[in-house]
């Protein structure tokens, strides 16, 4: 046995002490490739209620990746993924979309439709739900969500109006809109100033304890992994390397890990 | 799961690669617009989108299908009236012009202008859209992007064009007897109405407005098909924006011959 698969067994092990019934969301032998590039080789995830987990890992070596896997967007190559114990990868397109409703998904860029108003960003996943709500319920939600935010003076803006600070604040409220279980968030303070850094990463833990939800932080901005992780684990050359809570791995000896507290 | 195979099929190893990526990408294209029919008939119906885009589409093309309408109808009246004239057949402009511009100078003129205009702007849209997962954030929302975005699109080109066709042959023909009074003889509008309709046919008329919805079809599936498929950075969208134009284009073109032979053949 190589060291490399030594290892990954190692991770195997740790992961399936939390079994699939116990989890939220669990992923299990997870692999991706782009071509003949490996992104994925063998992620196992086990994600309970409420937990907030970041993923860590350098530029370009597939977090986004992983949470595109989770919500459906890529199909993995191999593997299981299991939401609400219900298994996502061999749902078809409506199932799926049944599944997708309790997801919610914070995109780096915030993906604001660019073309609509705050409002119409806010009322649009919203007047595309199978139970429809009447639109004065539809405008109270959407004010009620920027309320949570601060941002309820801007909701006749158009996106290019707003700051990058805002249109992520826009962009959370936009994902909390349906009342999402789990939220995964791609890199929620990339591009951002570190006090709006500070500003955000402080609004989703708010959020997480005023709605309950379970998060996966894909970053690599350590400030944010700190205010926000219950657990992290560290991606490298396609697996989870190591994992622990910020404390732990900050006193890691590991060279890797210690790369990302080095200027922290 | 998936087992990839590395063998390669004989098509593969015979024909370089270029051609290879042009068939996969034909191939491709033929797929997203069968998937349009599919779609276009399966709840939910996106019918004020549809209105959007047939309002920005249609009604925010009336200004530049004037424009060229007319001039196309002037120039070409100032043209012939020389050639004819050296024949003695002045009285024969009038259902000449009309002739060229309803069969085929005014559909596949205004076409190729809005292939321009429209299939350049749903090309950086969507392109736009899909670099900034726009599109993926509309995935994951619960929206179907294909039938909110593409089908309401090309559903618009495809009626859209038909009607600027027949506006632009309108102002095209009012261009003619412009020219008609300018440079010719003069004549009434009346009378010039009438001498453009004696040579006409309704059989003259149907081809050409039928071959519009298609040319309409194909400027909205290209302009989706390149903007949905945009690959990631900001120099796709312009890349998806040029393509749908030249496809478009071309496309058009080649439509217009396929509808020529038929013609020919049926009438």
């Amino acid at each position: 046995m190589t060291e490399e698969t030594k290892h990954i067994e190692e991770k195997r092990t740790s992961e399936s002490k939390l079994s699939k019934e116990d989890s939220i969301l669990y992923l299990e032998n997870v692999k991706k490739s782009f071509g003949s590039k490996t992104i994925l080789k063998d992620i196992n995830l086990a994600v309970k209620k409420k937990e907030t987990i970041s993923v860590l890992g350098k530029s370009g070596t597939g977090k986004s990746v992983i949470l595109k896997c989770i919500i459906g967007l890529i199909k993995p190559d191999f593997g299981e993924i299991y939401a609400f114990n219900e298994e996502m990868t061999t749902m078809n397109r409506s199932q799926l979309e049944g599944i997708r409703r309790r997801f919610g998904f914070l995109f780096q860029g915030g993906a604001l439709y660019d073309s609509m108003t705050v409002r119409q960003n806010l009322k649009f996943p919203l007047e595309r739900q199978p139970n429809q709500i009447s639109e004065s319920e539809m405008e109270e939600k959407a004010e009620n969500v920027l309320r949570e935010v601060s941002l309820l003076d801007e909701i006749d803006k158009m996106p290019s109006e707003l700051s990058g600070g805002m249109q992520k604040r826009i962009a959370l409220a936009r994902t909390l809109i349906l009342n999402p279980e789990i939220i995964l968030y791609d890199e929620p303070t990339t591009g951002l100033d570190p006090a709006t850094s500070k500003e955000i990463s402080e609004l989703i833990v708010k959020m997480q304890e005023k709605f309950d939800v379970t998060s996966i932080v894909v970053t690599h901005d350590m400030p944010c992994a700190k205010i926000v992780s219950t657990r992290i684990k560290i991606l490298k050359d396609g697996i989870f390397y190591k994992e622990g809570t910020f404390d732990e791995l900050e006193k890691s000896d590991d060279d890797f890990v210690k790369g990302f507290f080095e200027f922290y | 799961m998936n087992k990839t195979s590395t063998k390669k099929s004989f098509l593969e190893e015979v024909l370089p690669d270029s051609l290879q990526n042009a068939f996969y990408k034909a191939w491709a294209l033929v797929l997203f617009a069968a998937r349009f029919f599919f779609e276009l008939v399966k709840p939910p119906y996106e019918y004020k989108e549809f209105l959007k885009q047939c309002f920005e589409i249609g009604y925010k093309s009336i200004g530049l299908t004037s424009i060229t309408g007319f001039i196309i109808g002037l120039t070409l009246t100032l043209q012939s009236i020389p050639t004819l004239s050296d024949f003695g057949a002045e009285s024969l402009v009038p259902s000449m012009v009309a002739l060229a511009i309803i069969l085929e100078i005014g559909p596949v003129i205004t076409s190729l202008i809005f292939a321009g205009k429209v299939g350049s702007s749903i090309g950086a849209e969507l392109g736009s859209m899909k670099v900034t997962e726009q599109i993926d954030a509309m995935e994951i929302s619960g929206t179907n992007p294909y039938n909110y975005l593409v089908v309401s699109r090309v559903a618009a080109t495809t009626i859209m064009l038909p009607l600027l066709v027949i506006y632009a042959d309108t102002i095209a023909l009012i261009g003619g007897y412009i020219a008609v009074n300018t440079v010719g003889g003069g004549m009434s509008f009346q009378v010039f109405i009438q001498s453009s309709l004696t040579g006409i046919d309704f059989s003259d008329i149907i081809p050409s407005t039928i071959k519009t919805f298609f040319f309409g079809f194909a400027v909205g599936v290209i302009g989706c098909y390149e903007g949905y498929n945009a690959d990631r950075g900001t120099e796709s969208v312009g890349v998806a924006a040029n393509t749908s134009v030249v496809l478009s284009s071309l496309a058009i073109i080649i439509l217009d011959m396929i509808n020529v032979q038929i013609t020919s053949i049926l009438l």
